[in-house]
Order: C-alpha cells, then structure tokens, then sequence
C-alpha cells in the first residue's frame, strides 16, 4: 500500500517531510486568553526520531495532540503526509499513526492481546496470535503475557504493551507522550533504548515528547524545545551539548550535565579518600 | 360458649401462615411479572439519558433532578397520580387506554426506577478513567465504538449496582399499586390491614421480602459476574433471573381470564364481606369469580365505569360528593334516582339496587350518658352541647357532613377533638368524649352500650350500599339473577354483626369469607 502511494507520486513523497506544522495556534479559555501552542511552524522528516522538551505548560502535549487531532487547532495546519488531519475521519487518521499515552491508558477489560490487537479490530481484522507473540517479542515481553490482564502486570510490563498496542497497526508515525514518565529509572532507560532499536529497525518516524533533556540527548536525533508555546530551539543533540539553542535549551541542557559533573566529581573525592 | 368452628377460625390465626404464604402464587407471579417489566422499562429510559448526561452538562443536572424529583413523591400518591394523568390521554389514545391496573402501575413504578439506574450510570461514566478515554480516542475509536467497547463494558459492574437498588425498591413499593387495581403481594398485606388479620399481612410481607432478597442476590450475582469479568457468574445470574421471569410469566396465563367476574372491594371490612358474599353468590350459580381487594374509593368507581372491574358495593352519599361532585341533599331516595340515572347516562354503570343499609355519617354516644342528659336525636343534643365534647377522625370536621348538621341543628359543642378511627369508642368507653362521629353500620355499635343519634331534619346525607355493575357486565341477565337476592335484603343490624366479627380482636376473629359465609347464612340465601 504504502509503496505504490510513493511510486504514483514519487517526487512529492520524497521531497515532502512526513509531518508539517504551519502556524499551529492553540488556545484556551474565553476569548482564546489562555495560549497553549502559540504559532508553530516546523516539518519533521520521516525516518527521523524527534524530542520535544519543555517544562510543563509549554505546550509540548498539546502539539504532539495536533497531530492525531485528539486536540484541534485553533488556527493554523498540520498536514500528514501532505494532507490536512482536520480533514480526516479521526479514526482512520489515529490507525495510521501509533500513540503510546503518557498514563498507559490500557484498557483494564481486556486481555493484554485484546489490548494488542485493538487498533486491527476497529478496523474490522483480526490481528493473529503469531503477530502478537511477535509483538510481545519486539518489547521483549514473555508472549505467554497474552493472556493475563493488564492488572496483573508491573507498569513497566504495563507500558511496554502499550508500544505493542501501537506498534501493532504498522504506523508510519509514532506519538509517544512522556512514554516513560511513570517508570523506576532502570525500566526507563531500558525501555527507552528498545523503543530506539524498534524506531531503527522498522524504520519509523517518531515524535516524543518528554520533560527529561537527558532523555531526549540521549534517544533523539532531534530536539525541538518549546518554551511558553513556541519552539524556541531546534537542535541536534550534538549542538545542544556543544552549547547551542540558546538560554532556556541550555539551561535545560544544564540540569543533566551538572548531575553529571557532581557524580563524576564525587567518585573523584571517593577515589581520593581511598587513597 | 364459642362454637367449634369459631375455634377453628382462631387456630386458622396462628398456624395458617405457611397455608397462607403458598396460597399467593398467583399474588407473586403478577408481582414479578409487574416488578421486572418497571425495572426493563427504567433501564430503556434510565441508559441513554445516562449516555445523554454523560455528554452534556445540561442533560445530567436535567435528568438526574427530574428523577430525583420523581423520588420525592410518595410512592403511593405517584400510583395514584398516574389514574388521572392516564385519564387525560385518552383524549389522545382513545377511550381503551387502561386507567388502572397494569399500565399505572408500570408507569409509576419505572419512574421509581429511574433515579438508582440513572444515577449509578452517570457517575460510573464521570468516574471512568481518563487515561483510559484519551487512549480509546487515540486508538482510533468512534464515539460509538468508544461506548461499546469501553465505556459500557467498564460502567456495567455500577450500572448493575444502580439496578439491583431500582429492583429492590420496586419490589416494595409494587406492593403499592394493589390500590389502584393491579394484582401484586399488596393484597393480602391491604386486606390484612384492614381486617387486622396479621397472617395475611405477614405473608403478603414475607413474601415481598423474600422475593426482593432473591432479586438482589441473583443481580448481585450478576454484578459481581460483571465485576469479575466471570462469564459464568453472570450467565447463571442472568439464566436464574430469565427463569423466574419465565416462571411467573407462564403463571400468568389464564385461559380463563376472560370468563371470569372480577369483584372489586374497599379498604374495609364490610366491602371486603360484602365481596365474599357476592362471590359466592355468583359462583353457586357457576361463575368463575376473582377479587380485587382494597382498592380506593375513586379508584374503584373508575374501575367499575371501565368494566376493569366488574361489581363493587358502593355507598349513594360518597357517590354523590366524589363523582357527581354534588354537596346539597335532596333527600333519601331523590339521592337514589339521581344518582342511578347519573351512571346509566356517564358511565353506562349499572346501579342494580340498594342492598337495604346505610354506612352513613352518625353521632354515637354511650347509652348511659345520653339517658343522663337525656338525649335521643341532634335535636336534643343542641341545648346541652356546650357543655360536652365531641370526637372525630380529623378529616370529619373539614366535611360538608360536619357543616350541614352544625346548620341545621345549631350544635356548637364546647370542645372537639382528634382521634384515629380505631380509637374513637375507646374514647368514648373513657369518657373523653361525650359524643363522636360514627359509621352507623360499624360493628363496635352492635354492642348494647351505644346508641345513634337520630337525624330528623335528614342534615347528614344519606349513605345506601348499593350494587355497582360495569358496563361489560350490565346485560349479564344470568349473573345479575344470581345477585339480585341481595337486593335490600340486609338489615343494618346484620351487617354490623357481621363486621364485628371480622374487626373484633378476640379469638372469635373471623375471616371476611367466613362472615360472608354467617351472613349469607342468617339472610337464608
């Protein structure tokens, strides 16, 4: 399907990014007064692994929204592949693009392969057991998990079949919202290097939103940082760590490296005192 | 010395509770039959006005005050409201839209159900967790799937909840609608009531109790099914409940409903006998015969008019006040003629006769005390009244009865007072009151220790039984013969008798089929 769409219309789908904003607003409240996105514009290519970081109430969920249109823009587009998403039925929008949701969002009803294989439902297939052992085994979950409920599983187990879950319609975009925020650090890291193997190994074009800049050096090869609505840097990881992006990237940048820096220093005195 | 049989109806009091309790199949299966069709029609209502409520603000605080509104009516007046509701539409639906019976019943009682159900559904749906709604939305389901898929399946434990509550307050309160002519545990417990006759209160308790903790252990069953995601668990739920359902449907048919003569009766004893006596009557002269026991006095003249009901023993004064809504008193048998040919030419009711006594409006007082102050009539009460007190029911002294004779003799008594009807002769055996407001067919005047005051300027209406016959049952030629024996037969004497027996607390208590029985037996029928 989607190598016969690039062969009818090769020189557009090659030149166009997978994903634009063009001056995306999104406001709030009576009379708009409250601004969550404030004019965004920006396109992302696909293949590439974007992180959008921001403290909170920088607007970074609400544009990730935009894009499955689980929040509409006030003004402004966002074209998917060259096609407006207002424009789209949302459902058939949100199957073609995989959504990890920052609170799981299981659902508890349903066994972890009803769970798996609910997108390929809705669209009236049935998604075999082959495919979702499959896709157990692409976040490395014991597929014998199929069976149980969400509620008998840790939260890791819980979020990695959320990546399943949105793995499993074979989308050509992946929406992750702070995917790891509820996660013990080792879980985290480990769970968050996987989703990088995956992006690599399918080919797939990510946008992630998290608050963690280490997180976001460390999967990215991208970094959009937003500030009061707006992208106020888009970097590499590499020009951010050289001191690019400017006050609030940098600053961001700075909780990381002084953790660092004071851990590194610390095993220093350590290595001292034992001398 | 009581007779063998009188002590045989006293053992009937205590040991027939069980022979009681099974006689009401057919009690319990129009009881179910009524309760589950209210609870199905709140749950139709009930789940899209929750769905409704769950989408917009407005629809919830609408619907949710409006059943809660609904909740504030007494159970009893919103049964009784539905009768003239009902009445009203059938300027719309014609002249074969039911009053009474099932269809009130049904309208009231679901209205009953509402506010649990709907309640129970709209905070299952706000409590839903939003994670879980933004990640059906991100899924990419529709609104409609979002409800089927998610959001029914994870309120349904609560929504079961809200039904068990609706089911079990439906089944009390169904107990209720046996005043407006619909067949349910409430007759033996109103017939009871009004013959103080316990065991028929405690079955017809019992059983509504009884029924009302299976219902909500079965759908607690089922909740729990939900809850647990057992399909078992709420299968063998449904399945029992489906199967009693089944059960009292099956219960229901009657080949012989049509052939019978419905007999419907008051909330008193001497209705209630009076039924027995017609019944027998007509089942001697081979008709199949069914009752409707302790129905209200509107209630039961609409039904008769409808043909819901097919005889009832009626009273011309109550006739006169509530239907022809007249308050003037054109004497005894002007009353009569009047009155019969107002429901030959409304109603199409046909007034088959007087069955010989009046249940009117009367002053009683105690014998000695009347000869002490020398007093027969209302006449010779008027001099001496201010300096006595007189007792009556508190409704009595806001009647036009009251009023007319206030009139018409100059009485002015020196003091009035309240007193429940059950305690009015007490009052008067304790002297707390010289005279009181009576019925002059109550069995408590038989004894030799009271008498009635005489109405010479005829101020208290006249209050003649007389035979009620539905429209349906009017040229009946055979059933009106086997009746007609009744006409004017009964002395005021005999009646009170026979009430006594029945009110009485005493071992020598008898059922309202048994003094029927006496009666029938003292007019030599």
């Amino acid at each position: 399907m989607k190598a016969q769409t690039i062969s009818a219309t090769p020189s557009k789908t090659i030149a166009r990014p997978l994903l634009e904003f063009d001056a995306v607003e999104r406001r709030y409240g009576p009379n708009g007064k409250v601004i969550a996105v404030a004019g965004v514009t920006c396109a992302i290519a696909k293949g590439s692994f974007v992180a959008l970081v921001g403290a909170s109430g920088s607007g970074k969920s609400t544009l990730l929204k935009m894009v499955n249109t689980l929040v509409e823009p006030s003004s402004g587009t966002v074209l998917f592949a060259g096609e407006d998403v207002c424009t789209q039925p949302p459902a058939a929008l949100r199957r073609r693009v995989g959504y990890v949701f920052q609170g799981i969002g299981l659902f508890p009803h349903l066994r972890v392969s009803e769970n798996i294989a609910i997108g390929p439902r809705l669209a009236g297939e049935t998604l075999p057991d082959e495919r979702i052992a499959e896709l157990l085994d692409l976040v490395e979950l014991d597929p014998a998990m199929a069976q149980r409920m969400p509620d008998a599983l840790s939260g890791g187990q819980r979020q990695r079949v959320g990546v399943a879950r949105a793995l499993a319609g074979d989308p050509e975009l992946l929406l992750m919202d702070e995917p790891f925020g509820a996660l013990d650090p080792i879980t985290r890291d480990a769970l968050g290097e996987r989703v990088l193997e995956l992006h690599r190994s399918l080919g797939l074009t990510t946008v992630m939103v998290t608050h963690d800049m280490a997180e976001a050096l460390l999967l990215a090869d991208r970094v959009l940082v937003m500030d009061k609505g707006e992208i106020v840097a888009d970097e590499t990881p590499q020009s951010l760590l050289a001191g690019g992006g400017g006050d609030v990237a940098q600053g961001l940048v700075a909780v990381p490296r002084e953790q660092a820096e004071r851990l590194a220093a610390m095993e220093d005195a350590g290595a001292g005192d034992a001398q | 010395m009581p007779a063998p049989e009188m002590r045989s109806e006293g053992v009937w009091a205590v040991n027939g509770f069980w022979e009681t309790l099974f006689g009401l199949g057919d009690k319990l299966a129009a009881h179910i039959v009524l309760c589950a069709s209210a609870i199905g029609l709140g749950i139709v209502v009930a789940l899209p006005l929750a769905v409704w409520a769950a989408r917009s603000p407005m629809a919830a605080r609408l619907s949710l005050g409006f059943a809660s509104l609904v909740q504030t009516i007494p159970a009893l007046a919103l049964l009784a409201l539905f009768f003239p509701v009902l009445l009203s539409l059938r300027a719309v639906f014609g002249e074969d839209l039911p009053t009474l019976g099932f269809l009130p019943s049904l309208l009231a009682l679901a209205l009953y159900a509402l506010l649990p159900i709907l309640r129970n559904a709209v905070t299952a749906q706000a409590n839903l967790d939003p994670g879980v709604l933004e990640a059906a939305d991100g899924v990419g389901m529709t609104g409609w799937q979002k409800l089927r898929l998610v959001e029914a399946p994870l309120a349904a434990p609560f929504i079961m909840a809200g039904i068990r509550t609706a089911a079990v307050w439906t089944i009390g309160a169904a107990t209720l609608s046996t005043t407006i002519g619909q067949p349910s545990l409430g007759d033996p417990i109103f017939a009871g009531l009004q013959t103080q006759n316990w065991i028929l209160v405690l079955a017809g308790c019992f059983a509504s109790a009884g029924l009302a903790l299976v219902a909500d252990a079965l759908l607690g069953l089922i909740e729990r099914g939900l809850a647990n995601r057992s399909h078992w668990q709420y299968g063998a739920g449904i399945a029992a409940v489906l199967l009693g359902l089944g059960a009292a449907l099956v219960a229901q048919i009657d080949p012989y409903e049509d052939e019978r003569i419905v007999i419907g009766s008051k909330q008193f004893s001497e209705n209630l006998i009076l039924a027995r006596l017609i019944g027998k009557q007509l089942r001697e002269a081979g008709f199949k015969v069914e009752y409707r026991d302790g129905l209200g006095s509107a209630v039961l003249h609409g039904a008769v008019a409808s043909s819901t009901v097919d005889i009832s023993v009626d009273y011309t004064g109550t006739v006169w006040t509530n239907e022809l809504k007249r308050t003037d008193n054109p004497g005894r048998e002007a009353m009569y003629e009047t009155l019969v040919e107002w429901e030959r030419e409304n109603n199409g009711t046909l007034v088959l006769g007087r069955l010989g006594f009046e249940n009117a409006y009367a002053f009683a007082m105690r014998r000695d005390r009347a000869r002490e102050l020398g007093v027969s009539t209302l006449a010779d009460l008027a001099p001496v009244a201010s300096r006595l007190t007189v007792g009556g029911d508190p409704e009595f002294f806001e009647r036009p009865e009251w009023f007319a004779v206030r009139e018409a003799y100059g009485i002015d008594f020196g003091e009035i007072r309240n007193f429940s009807p059950t305690f009015m002769f007490n009052a008067l055996e304790a002297r707390e009151a010289d005279a009181i407001s009576a019925y002059s067919s109550d069995g408590r005047l038989s004894a030799e220790t009271y008498i009635l005051l005489e109405d010479p300027k005829e101020a208290l209406p006249s209050y003649d039984a007389i035979l009620m016959i539905s429209p349906a049952l009017s040229d009946n030629t055979k059933a009106l013969d086997a009746i007609r024996p009744l006409i004017g037969a009964i002395e005021v004497d005999e009646m009170r008798a026979a009430n006594f027996s029945v009110d009485r607390e005493d071992d020598l208590k008898v059922t309202p089929r048994e003094a029927a029985r006496r009666l029938e037996e003292t007019l030599g029928l």
